[in-house]
């Protein structure tokens, strides 16, 4: 025993000597520090944090009020007010029925936000899952799976969100499922190809040498090594879903009126586009700040995830 | 006069965890016609040092601090891109260590030796080509197969096709960059084998760079060893293994299993390569050294005379003679 | 006192082919060997000559297509699957990239502690019982005590290596396959860990069956030397035999082609036609033939079965009785 410890020490000790106090840091933790090193994206967090907040903070208003705000100033018409412009009053100015633009967007970002992030993890899940089993245990599941995904893709998107909702009817629930279906078989996709990418390297392997079953081995050794490519594209994928939601609204089959989504208003305001430019520009605006935000972060996230690519 | 001289060379890169010193006031001479062999560790910079001949530094981390790489009395660190461009290939060409990776998979491997030599020749498409099927003899390939994609080629086929590329142009002076290290023995002593008679038919300079003293033993002429981004031991071939002069390069002998002598037990070395953010200030090698003292950790030693053109970096050898 | 030593493992006819799109790939091919208890097996061969697969089909974690294995006597290819978890511990492997076998997630600790949990050796609710025993295995293998909640990523080759057998030997196995656990280790850090690995067998009884295309490193371990080509084993002996007098051709070039670190000893190289050949739907005749120098027409009709020129040294060559001179 004495003689195994010494070579044991021989090895180790002079470097004890080098390397003084070791700090230790997971993956996760490490990507953080990338991503915070990167400006833009932590740019874009910080707005995409502050509109959640918004989006809680109106909720938490409604359930203490009552409603009594949301009455008052975003859906009680005010037609003396139509389509004013801006002013110190109405910051944004009002719609065509003279409500508070800037009341409006404040308290649609519920929709926007909340629809997209719900529907995405919703596809997440399911994508998820039929990946992760299609990539795992490959062959004829595989096929079966991916094949009905393929379908699927052909179809593109927004018809087939329009289809589910003419085919459901309009509503919240149906709203996100129309966002969402259509998600599944791209999330899917990511998540097949990274599990097929996990799972035939060593350390699967070794887990298997030792004993360990399929769900440990799923769980704790394939997924956590390929959640990287899937978090970029989910956080890139909010941005569209919050695209499709304001398409949806925009075509009138979205939220229903008088409820302040961000489409929707945007629909409303294209009849008045050459009176009243606001009320199309600064929905337009926050919109496309949104997903902007929601881009740098899923960018910021692939270099801070992946710093290969980056150098 | 030497044919190609490093001078003083000083190259850092700017990381994320610090400024990695990479090579430290590396001096180094290459003869016309000699291969030198480049003998280190993951780490010591090697291929920094190939890199930087033909200024292939990342640009956006590396840094040429100071130095001299004068090649036909002219500074190649000086050198602008177009004069570098004219260079590589034609004067200067490398090859790298995965073969597998450096062919491009959609060219033939006709058109990747065709384009090689387009790039520095004034010649037809069909002159390239019939050079293409020359070199490709010249490595030991049937020309039938200049029409063959990379996939059809074995590893070892691929190393022979790289090296094609890179003797296209006749270059001066050829830089392999653990050229046989993915292949297997049997495929590494062919390539070696012809890799040395080209050297030989074509009097090609070689820069040799590699981990096995195996290698450096059968085909080197002079022999640098490097540590930490320092030149420790510099010597011919037979001097420096004869009379191992750097504890690190004794280190590096009796850590290897040989098989012509029983050893029961490897000596190795103890420790780990310094974290190259932070060299110790005196011998890089002090921290892993047996016969390490406290002027080790102080000073820096300098290159001392062994015998003759033989130099190594320890003190121990100050007062001339040898180590035991 | 090699007759006390009794056998560990033993193979018979264990086969392991693989379907692909242009035919059977004879990556094992009728392999018979034993290892006793305290030996080590050295394996070696060119990449694609089926090595690495023959150390996974012994352990199942490649399911061998025909054959039987014994270990300590029982035909383990019989067993179920919750037999095969309980017998795991006794077999283990150690692989060769430091930087592919370890999960990135998981830190040194949890790397070590979760073939325990698994196998159901201590409940991961008894932390103080893991902490000990992970500790008592990072002292065993080398492994500085305060490294223990480090990620593997933070660590060197060398350093990441002794995780690998750290988590190997944190079940008490008695039998390791070790595949090209040095390879992708620089110089000095070989010595250290293969140094290291020969403590351990001698502390702890341990029996090694070692892949490795490296010559030089099997001769240093083992006390037999296998020879693969192909899927299958053209030559085994005992180090002395394999070096002193090497009988099949293909054992000769490949010692022939080490790079001797002596610069006044010239390599004196046997030629060797071509390269490796393709595993994939072999002919019936000897899979070297195309290679070798001294092949005849019957060689690429008729195999040629183990024959043994002395006590302890086989060779799969008709040719053994002129190539030994």
């Amino acid at each position: 025993m004495s003689e195994k410890k010494t070579s044991a020490a021989m090895c180790e000790k002079p470097v004890d000597a080098i390397v003084t106090g070791v700090q230790s840091r997971g993956l996760w933790a490490d990507a953080w520090r990338r991503f915070r090193k990167d400006r833009l994206a932590t740019v874009g967090l910080v707005v995409i944090l502050f509109l959640v907040a918004v989006a809680i903070a109106t909720l938490i208003i409604d359930w203490a009020t009552h409603n009594a705000i949301y009455d008052q100033y975003v859906i009680k018409q005010n037609l003396s007010m139509k389509l004013a412009g801006p002013s110190l009053e109405h910051i944004f100015g009002c719609d065509e029925y003279g409500r508070d633009i800037l009341f409006r967007l404040i308290w649609g970002t519920r929709y926007s936000l909340f629809i997209g992030i719900v529907s995405i993890l919703f596809a997440l899940i399911c994508g998820g899952v039929l990946g992760a089993v299609a990539g795992f245990y490959s062959g004829w599941i595989d096929n079966l799976i991916m094949r009905v995904m393929d379908i699927f893709l052909s179809i593109p998107s927004m018809v087939m969100a329009i289809a589910i909702v003419s085919a459901l009817g309009t509503g919240t629930f149906n709203l996100l499922l129309s966002i969402s279906v259509p998600q599944i078989p791209r999330l899917a996709r990511i998540v097949r190809a990274s599990v097929m990418s996990v799972k035939d390297r060593e350390f699967v392997e070794a887990a298997r040498a030792v004993g360990a079953g399929d769900a440990l081995i799923i769980f704790k050794y394939v997924i956590p090594n390929c959640l990287a490519p899937i978090i970029v594209q989910a956080s890139l994928n909010v941005g569209t879903a919050i695209l499709n939601i304001a398409g949806l609204s925009f075509l009138g089959i979205g939220v229903e009126a008088p409820a302040p989504e961000w489409g929707s208003i945007l629909n409303a305001a294209r009849t008045y586009m050459r009176d009243a430019w606001h009320i199309s520009i600064i929905p337009g605006l926050v919109i496309m700040l949104t997903v902007l935000s929601l881009n740098l972060v899923g960018d910021g996230l692939r270099d801070a995830l992946d710093p290969k690519l980056k150098n | 006069m030497a044919f190609l001289e490093i001078k003083d060379l000083q190259v850092d890169y700017a990381t994320d965890e610090g400024v990695v010193h990479a090579l430290n006031h590396v001096d180094l001479e290459l003869h016309q016609g000699e291969t030198l062999g480049l003998v280190g560790e993951t780490g010591a910079s090697k291929t920094t040092m190939a890199k930087c001949i033909m200024r292939l530094l990342p640009q956006r981390t590396g840094r040429i601090h100071s130095g001299k790489i004068i090649y036909q009395d002219q500074d190649l660190l000086q050198a602008s891109d177009q004069e570098m461009r004219k260079i590589r290939g034609a004067h200067i060409a490398m090859i790298f260590q995965d073969p597998m990776t450096s062919l491009n998979p959609v060219l033939t491997v006709g058109e990747q030796i065709a384009e090689a030599v387009e790039n520095h020749r004034h010649c037809s498409k069909a002159e390239a080509m019939r050079r293409a099927e020359e070199m490709l003899e010249l490595v030991g390939i049937p020309a039938q197969r200049v029409g063959e994609y990379p996939h059809q080629f074995s590893g070892g086929m691929k190393q022979r096709v790289v090296i094609a590329i890179a003797l296209a142009c006749d270059p001066k002076l050829l830089i392999a960059d653990e050229p046989t290290t993915a292949l297997d023995v049997t495929i590494q002593a062919q390539v070696l084998e012809m890799m040395q008679a080209l050297k030989e038919k074509l009097n090609t300079s070689m820069l040799l760079i590699t981990h096995d003293l195996g290698v450096v033993a059968q085909n080197c002429d002079h022999v640098a060893v490097i540590y930490a981004g320092e030149i420790v031991e510099y010597g011919t071939v037979r001097d420096v293994f004869k009379r191992m002069s750097h504890p690190y390069t004794r280190g590096l002998f009796t850590s290897i299993p040989q098989v012509n002598a029983d050893v029961k037990r490897l000596i190795p070395i103890p420790g780990m390569m310094p974290d190259p953010t932070q060299l110790p200030a005196g011998c890089k090698f002090c921290t892993r050294c047996q016969f390490a003292d406290d002027r080790c950790r102080r000073e820096h030693p300098g290159l001392y005379p062994v015998e003759g053109i033989h130099t190594a970096r320890c003190f121990r050898l100050e007062k001339g003679g040898s180590l035991t | 006192m090699k007759g006390e030593k009794k056998e560990l493992i033993r193979t018979e006819h264990l086969k392991k082919y693989f379907p692909t799109p242009r035919g059977l790939l004879y990556a094992v091919d009728d392999i018979n060997f034993s290892i006793l208890e305290g030996d080590t097996l050295g394996v070696v061969g060119e990449s694609g000559c089926g090595k690495s697969t023959l150390g996974r089909a012994i352990l199942r974690l490649h399911e061998p297509t025909d054959g039987t294995v014994f270990f300590d006597g029982e035909d383990i290819l019989k067993l179920n699957r919750r037999q095969m978890k309980d017998k795991r511990k006794d077999m283990q492997i150690i692989f060769q990239d430091p930087y592919e076998s370890l999960n990135p997630r998981l830190t040194v600790s949890q790397a070590i502690q979760a073939p325990l949990i698994i196998q159901g050796m201590y409940k991961a609710s008894d932390r103080a019982g893991l902490e000990k025993k992970t500790l008592e295995m990072m002292d065993l293998v080398g492994l500085a005590r305060r490294l223990v909640n480090t990620y593997p990523h933070e660590l060197d080759g060398g350093r990441r290596q002794r995780i690998g057998i750290a988590r190997a030997l944190a079940l008490n196995p008695r039998f390791i396959v070790c595949d090209e656990p040095v390879s992708a280790l620089d110089v000095s850090i070989q010595a250290q860990v293969l140094n290291l690995m020969q403590d351990l067998q001698e502390h702890l009884g341990l029996t090694y069956m070692f892949i490795t295309h490296d010559l030089s490193v099997v001769k240093h371990l083992s006390t037999n030397i296998m020879v693969m080509y192909l899927g299958q084993m053209v030559e085994m002996g005992t180090p002395a035999q394999i070096f002193k007098h090497p009988c099949h051709p293909y054992t000769k070039a490949l010692l022939s082609a080490i790079p001797i670190p002596d610069p006044d000893q010239r390599m004196d190289r046997i030629q060797l036609k071509g390269e490796l050949t393709s595993p994939i739907n072999v002919g019936p005749g000897c899979r070297f033939a195309k290679r070798c120098v001294y092949a005849t027409p019957e060689c690429s009709q008729t195999g040629c079965a183990l024959r043994e020129v002395e006590p302890g040294h086989v060779v799969a060559c008709h040719m053994v009785g002129e190539a030994v001179d």
